[in-house]
């Protein structure tokens, strides 16, 4: 009722008054980091703040790159990043076929355990982890950044979902026609799978880019420190140079912003799966 | 979305019982078998071992360490209860279990009105729809890391935006991060602005399986806009809902990151949360037996909750799950 008559009151719909200032509020966080990553520092110590850099300056980045090892760290979250991925495809998508497709004792019971790991949170995880990790001689290395990343229980699931909706007639004459399992699985149902593999490395890429708790957890030597633990520590020590830290946060999301708005569709169908992890 | 999730329990029960019955189905097909189930244990033995090596392991020896008096380096020693009875009498822990509790009381319904509200309108065919569901969508992808400086740095007394919006409007200043009082809340608002995306997501994957002609025939019965929402929209949205409070529910009682990044339990610990006092006793303190214990409430909490509105979703009629 509200919304008709607002209608006829104004030249638009009513719900763009909600709706402006809602996405305003969303986005202007974001644009102002960028804005201010680009502020001499005179700017920054402006009161009242300032919205507009009054000159683009690139001090901010320059700071950053003398006073941090943020190339190090862009490095290694992407070394964790790539790996998480590329392993997370592989093992997800044979797990996810063999409960599927293929037959064996244990399938049932093998995935309902993985299933219900879902329910596990993390703080149950962290201190014993930890202590895994340092007697294998994980910590202070990258892999403890990724091997809670190698492979995930939503991940199996998701790509179990998929596999299931695929119809079996055409493996089945690939099977009759001679090929393996694995050749069955590689040519025939992997080209198929692509949305779901998107999917899921959209996933991967967001948990390992972004995770703090198991870096923050299991690493404390500044070469092994990913860009989040990174930009985390930096903020202690570089308190009030904001043009420094603003540019470290661009740095730290202008890539999965770009591809957020590059491939949105993709994104917005991994938070709407992701919803299944829980 | 909703219908894999709901079709989940079946599939579940469906593999469950699979092996049972066709061991007694069909015993002569020995010959190909091990070859079977070793092609099936080969395509899914190293993700499992990795999923399983990471959580079930894990939790479990957790349950152990929580029963010792442990700090990680010299041996451990048993205690039996004694962490979980400890808890009962540290006012510290009592008091980050109160914050936690008040955050969690403040975004749950915060987080689920919004969405709501936000997925109607962004449902809608209007121009622009582009744009804002970008701008909505987009905090989504910032880590929690980048999430906590940026909030720092809009929240500042003295150089973000946020006291200057007051100015502006002739408000008085807040303190914000820096006030006792008004920490904890302003946590609610980053998480939201963090959080409140992926509800509108789900909510708008949910309205766009509204079968149209259900709408189109509320309207035909002289339905007006409200009248249809709160007949025909609400129960569609409740499956979901009982979902998204769950989900949220363990966002906000497991919260962690955000504290770190921002407040680190500042000021005069008006922001220790469960988790992040958790955090503090088995890293800072190394009373990694004592952290255990508490891990071990919070998932006895979180349950406990999940519980509770999976039984409201079943007595008020919503088929969830």
């Amino acid at each position: 009722m509200a919304v008709a008559r607002a209608r006829r009151v104004l030249p638009f719909s009513g719900w763009h008054l909600l709706l402006m200032p809602t996405a305003l509020l969303f986005a202007l966080p974001l644009v102002w980091m960028v804005l201010s990553s680009f502020m001499p520092a005179g700017d920054i110590n402006h009161y009242p703040p300032r919205f507009w850099p009054s000159r683009i300056s690139f001090a901010g980045y320059t700071g950053l790159f003398q006073d941090s090892d943020i190339l190090r760290w862009l490095l290694n979250t992407t070394i964790v990043s790539v790996i998480a991925i590329v392993a997370h495809l592989v093992l997800c998508s044979l797990a996810g076929y063999g409960f599927a497709r293929l037959r064996f004792v244990g399938r049932g019971a093998a995935f309902f355990l993985i299933v219900a790991t879902i329910m596990v949170p993390i703080q149950l995880l962290m201190i014993p982890t930890f202590v895994m990790f340092s007697r294998l001689h994980l910590t202070n290395s990258l892999a403890a950044a990724f091997v809670p990343w190698l492979a995930s229980a939503f991940g199996i699931f998701l790509m179990r979902q998929f596999f299931l909706s695929l119809p079996v007639e055409l493996e089945e004459a690939a099977l009759l026609d001679g090929c393996n399992r694995l050749q069955v699985f590689w040519r025939i149902v992997l080209p198929l799978a692509k949305p779901a593999l998107a999917t899921l490395a959209i996933f991967t890429l967001l948990g390992a880019w972004n995770d703090l708790i198991w870096p923050l957890i299991a690493i404390n030597n500044q070469d092994s420190f990913t860009l989040q633990l990174g930009l985390a520590n930096f903020q202690g020590v570089r308190r009030t140079q904001w043009q420094l830290l603003m540019a470290g946060n661009v740095v730290a999301t202008l890539p999965l912003l770009i591809g957020f708005v590059v491939a949105q569709k993709q994104f917005v169908q991994t938070m709407t799966f992701s919803g299944l992890k829980g | 979305m909703t219908a894999t999730q709901v079709r989940a329990p079946d599939g579940l029960g469906a593999g469950e019982s699979t092996p049972a019955r066709r061991r007694r189905a069909k015993p002569p097909r020995s010959r190909r078998t091990w070859r079977e189930q070793l092609t099936g244990w080969g395509f899914v033995l190293p993700a499992s071992v990795i999923v399983v090596g990471l959580s079930v392991f894990p939790a479990g020896w957790a349950f152990v360490i929580s029963r010792q008096k442990a700090d990680l380096i010299s041996p451990a020693e048993n205690v039996g209860w004694d962490n979980y009875r400890l808890i009962l009498d540290d006012p510290n822990a009592l008091e980050a279990a109160k914050h936690t509790l008040l955050f969690t009381a403040l975004f749950v319904p915060t987080s689920i009105v919004a969405g709501i509200l936000l997925a109607v309108a962004l449902n809608r065919p209007l121009r622009f729809q582009w744009f804002y569901r970008t701008c909505i969508f987009v905090p989504f992808v910032a880590s929690a890391a980048a999430t906590g400086i940026l909030a720092n740095f809009v929240f500042d007394p003295t150089y973000g935006i946020a006291d200057n919006l007051l100015r502006v409007l002739g408000l008085p200043q807040q303190g914000f991060l820096e006030d006792p009082n008004q920490a904890m809340a302003v946590l609610v608002l980053i998480c939201l602005w963090g959080e409140v995306g992926f509800n509108v997501v789900i909510y708008l994957a949910a309205l766009q399986s509204i079968p149209n002609d259900v709408v189109e025939a509320a309207v035909v019965d002289g339905a007006g806009p409200i009248s249809v929402f709160r007949y025909v929209t609400m129960p569609e949205l409740a499956p979901v809902t009982v979902f998204t409070a769950i989900w949220q529910t363990i966002t906000a009682l497991q919260l962690f990151d955000l504290v770190y990044t921002t407040t680190k339990g500042q000021p005069g610990d008006a922001t220790v949360t469960i988790v992040y006092y958790l955090y503090r006793q088995a890293f800072e303190l190394f009373h990694a037996g004592y952290g255990s214990a508490l891990a071990y409430c919070v998932f006895a909490v979180t349950m406990v909750f999940t519980g509770l509105l999976v039984w409201y979703a079943r007595r008020s009629g919503t088929e969830a799950f």
